[in-house]
């Protein structure tokens, strides 16, 4: 621990620095930082941060104003790690990264028949280039998912659009995971240990489904029952 | 007077984001708008080129910035239209000489002296772009009918929504009628499908738009070229009128009898 105060903690990790928020309010905390900064900057120059953002929920224009404002002093905010689903949620949005390398110890559940019963990521508008979701669950995005953009998900991945960007189902080793679109035509599939790239190129998709059958990733067309 | 600040940016680099805001300027200009262009791309300036007036800078965006000088002795006047102004970047320096914060203060102090503030946005998503949009009102992207390009402008426009500067309005520049109907080039429809986003404009290719820009006169400046009037429509509908698209892609003469497209 390299400098501690009641309530910001910042600590060296191997991927930067970590600072970590308490309870004060958001305003009082990010001037403290910057205070901080001010005071040691040859300690904090081109210092790559990772905020540990604790339980504050967080919207765009504070963490824009924190991102603008390390900016300035040569200061990289690149991951917010939080409790709080906004906040999580946002930093997302933003293109920061909200998990450090070593993830959060997972335990996976057994899903039986590919889409398990447990909770599901619901995404509710279309997936632009340079987005990325990691999810150990199912992903259910309600809208499209564009070239460039990536889904990460430990089950099935369901889309109600058009799915032209790239899909990793299954991604913790679960062969039963599937991927299923109304308009099916990936850049590239993943389902659990196996990659598949879209042999049709600038072909309309279709409402198609794509699981492992001996372990070979097929995609057909979804037939109900 | 209060002005609206509106920023063309695209992700990538070469889709026309200099020449155009240099044609929507003269274009707003025309109409009888006090204009502003700033040029936001520091350390690579060329607005000022593409607007023949290179050789009147004194002071930049930086020297403002930094306080050398009061805001009105960085602004060129272009001695063409009675209301177009530049304030042209700094050479020398990088983007690292201005902050977004810097940008905001700069605008609002601009805001009160004119109708329009363009600003031409660098390329990349990077400390340059940040910069430009951060005092938008309203942002552009520009994007040409080009996988690549229409890719960029896709992760551009989720940026602008993640900071609530959206909903950007789109410019598709560059069409080549013959190639879309060849099949060799995504049409307008293509783009719009995957950007999903308001269109504001469609330029066609124009050979000319090069000439005009080596030689520091916008094409807005001739009306007679199909270009150049794409430019002031898009000026045209910023202020508000309805005008409708030009129809770049069916450009025969039995086509446009015979289709029943706009």
């Amino acid at each position: 621990m390299l400098k501690e105060s009641s309530n910001i903690q910042i600590k060296g990790i191997r991927e930067g620095l970590m600072v970590s928020f308490g309870d004060e309010s958001w305003d009082a905390l990010t001037s403290a930082l910057i205070n901080q900064i001010k005071e040691r900057p040859a300690f904090y120059q081109s210092a790559r941060i990772v905020l540990d953002a604790g339980s504050h929920i967080l919207g765009v224009n504070e963490l824009v104003a924190l991102r603008d404002a390390l900016s300035e002093h040569g200061i990289t905010l690149w991951a917010v790690l939080s409790n709080s689903s906004t906040t999580e949620h946002t930093a997302q949005n933003l293109g920061l990264a909200t998990r450090i390398s070593k993830p959060k110890a997972i335990d996976v559940a057994d899903p039986v028949d590919g889409i398990s019963e447990e909770k599901a990521l619901w995404i509710q508008h279309t997936l632009r280039s340079g987005t990325r979701i990691e999810f150990l669950g199912n992903v259910v995005v309600f809208g499209d998912v564009n070239p460039g953009a990536e889904i990460m998900a430990g089950g099935s991945v369901l889309v109600w659009g058009r799915l032209r960007g790239l899909v990793h189902a299954g991604a913790n080793g679960d062969e039963e995971a599937v991927v299923g679109a109304l308009e099916f035509s990936p850049m590239q599939l993943r389902i659990a240990g196996k990659i598949a790239i879209s042999p049709k190129k600038n072909s309309k998709g279709k409402l198609e489904i794509a699981k492992l059958k001996d372990g070979n990733l097929i995609a057909e067309p979804w037939k109900s029952g | 007077m209060t002005a609206k600040v509106v920023t063309v940016t695209s992700g990538k680099g070469g889709v026309g984001k200099t020449t155009s805001v240099a044609n929507i300027a003269v274009g707003l200009a025309s109409l009888g708008q006090r204009v502003v262009c700033i040029d936001g791309d520091i350390g690579l300036r060329n607005l000022d080129v593409v607007l023949g007036l290179e050789n009147r800078i004194v002071y930049d965006l930086v020297d403002v910035v930094e306080g050398r000088c009061r805001l009105r002795q960085a602004m060129i006047r272009d001695k063409r239209l009675p209301e177009l102004y530049l304030i042209p970047a700094a050479q020398t320096r990088d983007k690292s000489a201005v902050s977004p914060s810097d940008m905001i203060r700069l605008c609002d102090e601009l805001r009160h002296e004119c109708d329009w503030i363009l600003i031409d946005s660098p390329a990349g998503i990077e400390r340059g772009f940040r910069n430009s949009i951060a005092a938008a009102d309203q942002v552009l992207v520009m994007t040409n009918p080009e996988v690549s390009a229409v890719r960029d402008a896709d992760r551009v426009i989720g940026i602008l929504d993640a900071e609530e500067k959206g909903p950007a309005l789109l410019v598709i520049n560059r069409i080549k009628p013959a190639m879309v109907k060849r099949g060799d080039m995504l049409s307008v429809e293509d783009v719009l499908d995957l950007l999903a986003i308001e269109l504001i404009g469609i330029v066609p290719e124009d050979e000319n738009v090069i000439v005009a820009s080596n030689r520091g006169t916008p094409m807005a400046f001739d009306n007679k070229s199909k270009a150049g009037q794409a430019f002031h429509n898009i000026a045209s509908r910023l202020m508000g009128e309805v005008v409708p698209f030009m129809d770049v892609e069916n450009q025969g003469f039995f086509q446009r009898i015979f289709s029943g497209r706009k």
